[in-house]
């Protein structure tokens, strides 16, 4: 059995705001494997990007606080970590590569002084060195002129050149796990394609083992080996990118692949999940998902199912899967 | 085939930057070059491309709604470029536009019921009364109810403001509707529900759509026919079969190839294009695609192709087909 290198247990990341107490994170349990591409799937306000800003401890706080479970990277419990703990690991052993990459440079520092900060900091690198091993970064990921570019600001790059840069800062101490958080959302198709081979080349030639959060089914098709499939704060599926996309057991996987247009396919009317994704408070109860749920029987909204393994390898908290034994409390 | 409802006639927009002082000519980003594209009464056309291609501009443009710089705009007949200000507002009444950000464009201190009265009262339609009833109709229409009227935008979610925008869109009856990426800002789940409904009203009222989108899985769900623009021009325009099942543009094959599919049991070969789009301010002569092209010629670099009919009903714009029919023609005498 491999050890993975990144599990998180039972965690639970709750909002304490004007209007209550908000679960966004409640009850996820996930792991990663060495060398593995995750891919968390999910829309919007279930909890994908909550639970990565949780593993680097990055949620604001107030009104945010992890309220319970454990963040085990490498054995150890980044939730237990203190603060200079944490800023030994950021950036250099576990790394993030945002959505947005314009708020996410700093506009007053040069390209180089900001991919240079986290060797001179991490590894103790002099000026010279962190130059050379930046220019040699920027030269990775696939700038044209990285000598020129080092001495550039943010904003006199396009939006696909930010985004190398960005990665080039995640990958500068070599990371062994990047979380990448919607890194192509904000790009074009033939951009995206470009930043998504480049990912891929890391994961291949480095082993860094990556956690993809995208709410694009294409995306993770083409990227992941593993998928988890978020709802509302939790996780209702979990399998190989095969058993998800051919044989989803959640109803809401099923209703989400069916409700993508396809371009090898032609639909007359695309399948859709009728409402909306439900106001999370902590007194929901029940299935999440019963609301909108073709197949909901009387149980759903009443209890919560349990994510359970329903195949070799495959879990799903749903009530049409649990085994009929006794209920786990 | 039905008859063109609109017809766009070398459709240009330029915006001077920088310059202009005491004689100094301005440089200009030539936005929308020289476009022109026919849409059918009935049919769905997609304008696809990337950020900065264009193609918002020319949605925009085909409704005056931004002052195209040179060109023809013929809709239903009228020539809505010659068309004088007050002219052009009773026009607007059959043309209308659903904008991409469901959060940016609805009045915030509006109720809904006045956001989709306030047309009905600019173009005078019905009493107080016959309005009430036309806004109850829509707002069914649109799979709303009666107790969201009194409510204002921020208490609803992303897919029920678009469903507001496109009721505001419909409450005129038009007869062409140009969506601006109506289904971008919204999830996978939300966006299937405004697609079939879009489909929906489209059938029940005989609407005309032009669908501008960047997600080329979605333009081939919804449209007819597809313009592929390239910054600012039009590379390829077919009917969705022939242009999603044989491209002919370099341009076009390669936005197609890389379009991840949610399957993973298919590894397209995919063509990963070098560079970035040139900035519009400064854009290539000769082919502006050439810069990327993996089969750019000597001519590519001199010569801007025309757009032409390669195949029945399938205009392209590359030197690789233009070559292909001077041989043809010379066959041919």
């Amino acid at each position: 059995m491999i050890q993975p290198i990144l599990q998180i247990e039972d965690l639970h990341t709750h909002f304490f705001t004007d209007r209550g107490e908000i679960p966004a994170v409640d009850g996820v349990n996930l792991y990663v494997n060495p060398g593995e591409v995750l891919g968390v799937v999910g829309e919007s306000g279930c909890g994908k990007s909550v639970t990565s800003l949780s593993i680097l401890k990055l949620i604001p706080q107030p009104p945010g606080r992890i309220t319970g479970g454990s963040i085990l990277f490498k054995g150890q419990d980044i939730v237990a970590m203190k603060e200079r703990e944490m800023r030994s690991i950021r950036g250099n052993s576990i790394s993030m590569i945002f959505q947005e990459p314009m708020t996410s440079l700093n506009p007053l520092f040069t390209v180089g002084q900001q991919i240079g900060e986290s060797v001179r900091l991490h590894r103790q690198f002099s000026k010279k060195e962190a130059r050379e091993h930046t220019i040699d970064m920027l030269r990775r990921v696939g700038i044209a002129r990285p000598e020129a570019i080092i001495d550039e600001y943010p904003h006199q790059l396009s939006g696909g050149m930010r985004q190398r840069v960005m990665i080039a800062m995640a990958i500068s101490c070599s990371p062994e796990l990047l979380i990448a958080d919607e890194p192509t959302t904000a790009l074009d198709v033939t951009i995206q394609a470009q930043i998504l081979d480049l990912i891929r080349r890391l994961n291949e030639e480095n082993g860094t083992a990556v956690m993809m959060i995208t709410h694009d089914l294409g995306v993770v098709a083409e990227m992941c080996h593993r998928v988890a499939v978020m709802y509302a704060g939790k996780v209702v599926e979990e399998g190989s990118v095969h058993d998800i996309f051919k044989n989803p057991l959640h109803p809401y996987t099923q209703g989400l692949i069916k409700s993508v247009p396809r371009m090898d396919e032609d639909r007359r009317r695309l399948f859709s999940i009728p409402g909306n994704v439900p106001i999370l408070n902590t007194e929901l109860t029940g299935c999440r998902f019963a609301e909108r749920c073709e197949n909901v029987m009387p149980v759903c909204l009443e209890k919560l199912p349990e994510l359970q393994e329903c195949e070799s390898a495959h879990s799903c908290r749903c009530w049409l899967h649990e085994t009929p034994q006794e209920e786990v409390v | 085939m039905s008859e063109p409802l609109l017809q766009v006639e070398h459709l240009k927009k330029y915006y001077p930057i920088g310059g202009g002082w005491f004689g100094k000519s301005p440089q200009l980003v030539k936005a929308v070059d020289d476009i022109s594209f026919t849409v059918r009464k009935g049919e769905t056309f997609g304008l696809v491309g990337e950020s900065g291609c264009g193609k918002s501009t020319t949605g925009r443009s085909i409704l005056r709604l931004i002052e195209p710089s040179e060109g023809k705009v013929i809709f239903d007949g009228k020539e809505i470029t010659a068309l004088s200000p007050e002219e052009l507002r009773r026009t607007r009444k059959d043309m209308q536009i659903v904008f991409q950000d469901p959060f940016s464009s609805l009045d915030p201190r509006h109720t809904v019921q006045r956001i989709l009265e306030e047309p009905l009262i600019v173009h005078g339609m019905g009493n107080a009364k016959e309005r009430q009833a036309m806004i109850q109709r829509l707002i069914d229409v649109v799979g709303l109810t009666q107790s969201h009227l009194q409510r204002y935008p921020h208490q609803f979610s992303g897919g029920q403001r678009q469903r507001i925008g496109i009721a505001r869109a419909l409450s005129l009856q038009p007869k062409l509707i140009v969506a601006d990426e109506p289904v971008s800002a919204l999830d996978v789940s939300i966006q299937s529900q405004v697609i079939n409904l879009l489909q929906d009203l489209q059938e029940e009222f005989g609407l005309t759509y032009i669908f501008i989108a960047h997600d080329l899985s979605v333009v081939k769900h919804i449209c007819d026919r597809v313009a592929v623009m390239y910054l600012g021009r039009i590379v390829e325009i077919a009917d969705k079969h022939k242009l999603y099942t044989k491209p002919q543009h370099p341009y076009t094959q390669a936005l197609l190839s890389a379009v991840p599919e949610p399957d993973p049991d298919r590894k397209p070969e995919r063509i990963i294009l070098q560079g970035e789009v040139p900035s519009p301010a400064n854009a290539p002569i000769g082919c502006a695609f050439h810069t990327r092209c993996p089969q750019a010629m000597e001519v590519c670099h001199t010569h801007r192709p025309e757009l032409a009919e390669t195949d029945q009903g399938h205009l392209t714009a590359c030197h690789l087909f233009t070559e292909m029919r001077a041989t043809g023609q010379t066959h041919l005498a």
